[in-house]
């Protein structure tokens, strides 16, 4: 025991993330300093206010941690995860509410439009929304939930002392400046990849971080194989790491402005774009949370994965094809018509390797089907499998020319995308969420169980009016644009589609309140059980608390 | 170690791999044969498309892509089905443009083909500002009407969509009323009397002392584009301010404004937009809405 307990004077990880907090403190100062536009100051001022927290924070931690061992690798890092459900539970409501905002100004324009304050213009808050969804609390969640797995799935304490602290908050730093940016029009116009080059560079930096602390943790595993989950996650982050980096490549105008072109240009950058847009989803929102699914499921029901060999199948084939669908996002467009044949097909060939994932998700459930019915949170996972099988079936559907030629830019889109995302990556995030909260916390059990029901319910009618009524909307202005009159002029006036619109968007935002409503539910029920509001768990009254299992 | 050697699952008879992590195993079922066989068949489906469409690139070095065996093209498409739609409407477009613009009501096909592709073009182009169907909004006249600024025959129509209104077409109609109260032309007691004036000439109630005292100032000032009876002038694109439409307002705040700054509307010139055949459907469109002369 002693060995672990040797105290060092100064830690060299948290003396690493010190210096770079200063190097942040001194060029943010400098930036505030010669900044050419507001919006470059403002987001200046946040650096430096931040990295100058941060260096407070670490001096504190240092003088508090003296007489206690730093990073003791005989327990697992808790507290990084508790710290990523509060930030993933925070983001998730925040952009739930502004999806809820966007959807009630699409329905009701008049009654939510503030000419005097251009922040909250549609255009304003539709990247606030998507990007608080998808990176804010999508990324919260695979972060969090990665330090989690990694951990128990390799039996070893995080690596790199003080880095994956720096990996969450400067990742928290990134969400920051990007919504702020948002909000003040600071964007390189790329959807999902809006924030300018700073923060671009900014994200670089903490990714490379996560990317290194993930891969060291592997390295000094106690198990002889590396789990199915961590190579998910694996390939989740070294794919986000270099779509982000070839994606963002642009040339500042003023290294003190923000403001910046991009390397690209014409259909050159529109497939770039949507090689990066279409592997977002594949590797953030398909990859990442499979590994979610992967660790979660057979944890949470005490059965094992249902086939190994589908597993290693499905990963390979997923990654390899996955990559090659993008052009599908540009059918009928400028890019040439063989790209879009091999966007096509591609996707047609992923149908298989996505319900892979589906297949064992849902097959692991044999020999515990009963556990659907008496586990709430084991049902909220497994109805997300069954949204993801559902979106992963309707993407290669609308990936073909044909039914892409109806679909393409209408509200369908959009209802397929929130299939993924509020049953898919949603659903699955919850569950993975019930499940953290009440063994990080060591809890018997969840604060209610009921609490989790009403969740479920009230959520997943939210989640089918929300793609139901987007069908509908979607379907019928594929059809009103593409009508034409006996003289081959055009039908319908856009507005007219616009306004044919109006009831399905009402039940649109009806479904989407639900599914805010649902998430408060889970908040607060997640928020009493880590209060202990329940009986404490066996693992806290037998005093060992998250100490790792010696190597046999 | 926890690489231990497969041992039996008790509920389904399959073999475990014999690895385990945080207590979690894996079983060694076989992939399913229906995910194999489907997987195989979108691939073959992915082939044969290949061979059909234009698919890949040539090698470095090499010019193009193949060309599949259909020899489909997006773009030769595209340039055939525009083509064929526009000799479909050639004969009846080049008689659109050409003949006199009251014989086009005369001529049943002829008016239709200016009735569809008017409704069409105005519906994405006009209606943004004069509402659908025309109705109009504060600012932009009411086109379903009989109440016309530049007059309401279809050479009228058609001039005002050619030209525009204050725009930068040389040709626009192009008058302005002066600003009465920020240029000081009137003090702003006159206005105020002026303001109960118009509002007395549309039939409503007024202070009739402000009345007469408005009135020579009224002929003095305004009679000139207005009219001497007040019911306005097409020429000048003056508007009758004797009944009750009012293209910002008639109640006496938004008279006041109007006296004291005046208003400045402007619409587009629409010859760089449109070809002749289309600006003169869009006079038949208009014309046809409810008040063509």
């Amino acid at each position: 025991m002693a060995a672990a307990f040797s105290r060092e004077r100064i830690d060299v990880s948290t003396f690493a993330v010190g210096f770079l907090m200063l190097v942040v403190l001194i060029l943010s100062f400098s930036g505030v300093a010669n900044a050419a536009d507001h919006a470059f100051r403002a987001h200046a001022f946040i650096f430096l206010l931040a990295s100058a927290i941060g260096l407070a924070g670490l001096l504190g931690w240092h003088e508090l941690s003296e007489r206690q061992p730093r990073f003791d690798k005989t327990f697992y890092e808790e507290s990084i995860v508790k710290a990523g459900i509060a930030a993933t539970m925070f983001w998730g409501i925040a952009g739930f509410l502004v999806g809820l905002i966007i959807a009630l100004q699409l329905t009701f324009p008049t009654l939510f439009y503030f000419p005097e304050l251009g922040w909250t213009n549609f255009g304003r808050l539709r990247p606030l929304h998507t990007s608080a969804v998808i990176f804010a609390f999508g990324g919260n969640a695979l972060i969090a939930t990665s330090f989690y797995v990694v951990q128990r799935t390799c039996r070893t304490r995080l690596a790199g002392g003080m880095w994956p602290w720096f990996v969450f908050w400067g990742y928290q730093l990134f969400i920051v400046i990007a919504a702020t940016g948002y909000l003040m029009g600071v964007t390189q116009s790329k959807e999902y990849a809006e924030p300018e080059w700073y923060a671009d560079i900014w994200l670089t930096i903490v990714w490379v971080t996560y990317l290194a602390v993930f891969v060291a943790t592997i390295l000094r595993r106690k198990e002889p194989h590396i789990y199915v989950a961590n190579w998910f996650y694996l390939a989740f982050i070294v794919t986000i790491a270099l779509l982000h980096v070839v994606n963002s490549l642009s040339i500042p105008i003023n290294l003190a402005g923000s403001r910046s072109v991009s390397v690209f240009s014409g259909v050159q950058s529109a497939l770039i774009q949507w090689w990066y847009g279409h592997n977002a989803v594949g590797f953030f929102l398909t990859a990442g949370f499979l590994a979610i699914m992967y660790y979660f499921i057979p944890k949470r029901i005490e059965r094992p994965v249902w086939s190994y060999r589908l597993s290693i199948v499905h990963f390979w084939s997923l990654i390899f094809i996955y990559i090659w669908a993008g052009p599908h996002h540009l059918h009928y467009t400028a890019l040439p018509q063989w790209a879009q044949t091999l966007g096509m097909t591609f996707s047609i060939m992923l149908w298989m390797p996505s319900w892979g994932g589906m297949i064992n998700g849902l097959m692991t459930l044999s020999g515990a089907w009963d556990k659907l019915r008496t586990d709430p949170v084991v049902r909220m996972l497994v109805v997300s499998v069954a949204f993801y099988g559902m979106a992963t079936f309707e993407g290669p559907v609308m990936s073909v020319r044909e039914v892409n030629a109806l679909s393409h830019y209408t509200d369908w889109g959009i209802g397929h995308v929130h299939s993924g995302a509020l049953g898919w990556v949603g659903f699955v995030t919850f569950g993975a969420l019930y499940c953290m909260t009440q063994w990080v916390w060591k809890r018997d059990r969840l604060y209610s169980n009921a609490l989790v029901e009403w969740h479920f319910w009230i959520a997943t009618i939210g989640i089918v009016l929300y793609i139901t009524s987007m069908w509908v909307s979607g379907i019928m202005e594929g059809l009103m644009w593409r009508a034409y009159n006996e003289f081959g002029f055009l039908e319908y006036s856009f507005i007219e589609t616009v306004s044919a619109k109006h009831i399905s968007y009402i039940i649109r935002a009806l479904g989407g309140g639900l599914y805010l409503t649902g998430a408060l539910i889970m908040v607060y029920n997640l928020v009493r059980t880590a209060r202990g509001d329940v009986p404490a768990g066996e693992r806290r009254r037998s005093g060992a608390t998250p100490a790792i299992q010696p190597a046999e | 170690m926890t690489d231990r050697s497969p041992e039996i699952d008790p509920h389904s008879q399959v073999e475990t791999t014999g690895h385990e992590w945080d207590g979690i195993k894996e079983l060694n079922n076989p992939l399913p044969r229906w995910w194999l066989f489907i997987f195989w068949g979108t691939i073959v489906v992915a082939i044969i498309y290949w061979v059909l469409m234009p698919a890949w690139p040539a090698p470095p070095g090499m010019q193009g892509n193949t060309l599949g065996v259909l020899g489909q093209s997006d773009r030769a498409t595209v340039a055939a089905e525009v083509s064929e739609t526009a000799k479909m409407r050639a004969e009846l477009a080049s008689r659109l443009s050409a003949v006199d613009a009251s014989a086009i009501l005369q001529d049943h096909d002829l008016s239709q083909l200016a009735l569809g592709l008017g409704e069409s073009a105005f519906g994405d182009n006009c209606a943004t500002c004069h509402g659908a169907g025309g109705r109009g909004a504060k600012g932009y006249p009411r086109l379903a009407d009989d109440i016309w600024l530049w007059g309401g025959t279809l050479t009228d129509i058609e001039t005002t969509i050619r030209h525009g209104i204050r725009s930068d077409d040389p040709d626009a109609r192009m008058t302005d009323m002066p600003a009465f109260g920020r240029d000081e032309f009137l003090t702003s007691a006159e206005i105020k009397d002026m303001v109960e004036f118009v509002t007395a000439i549309s039939g409503r109630k007024a202070n009739l002392a402000a009345v007469d005292r408005a009135r020579p100032i009224f002929q003095t000032n305004c009679a000139s584009c207005h009219g001497v009876d007040a019911r306005g002038d097409r020429a000048q694109g003056a508007p009758n301010l004797t009944d009750a439409e009012w293209l910002y307002g008639g109640d006496r705040d938004t008279l006041q404004a109007t006296i004291f700054g005046a208003r400045r509307g402007v619409m587009p010139a629409w010859t760089t937009r449109f070809d002749p055949a289309t600006i003169r459907a869009l006079a038949v469109y208009v014309h046809s809405l409810g008040g063509g002369e």
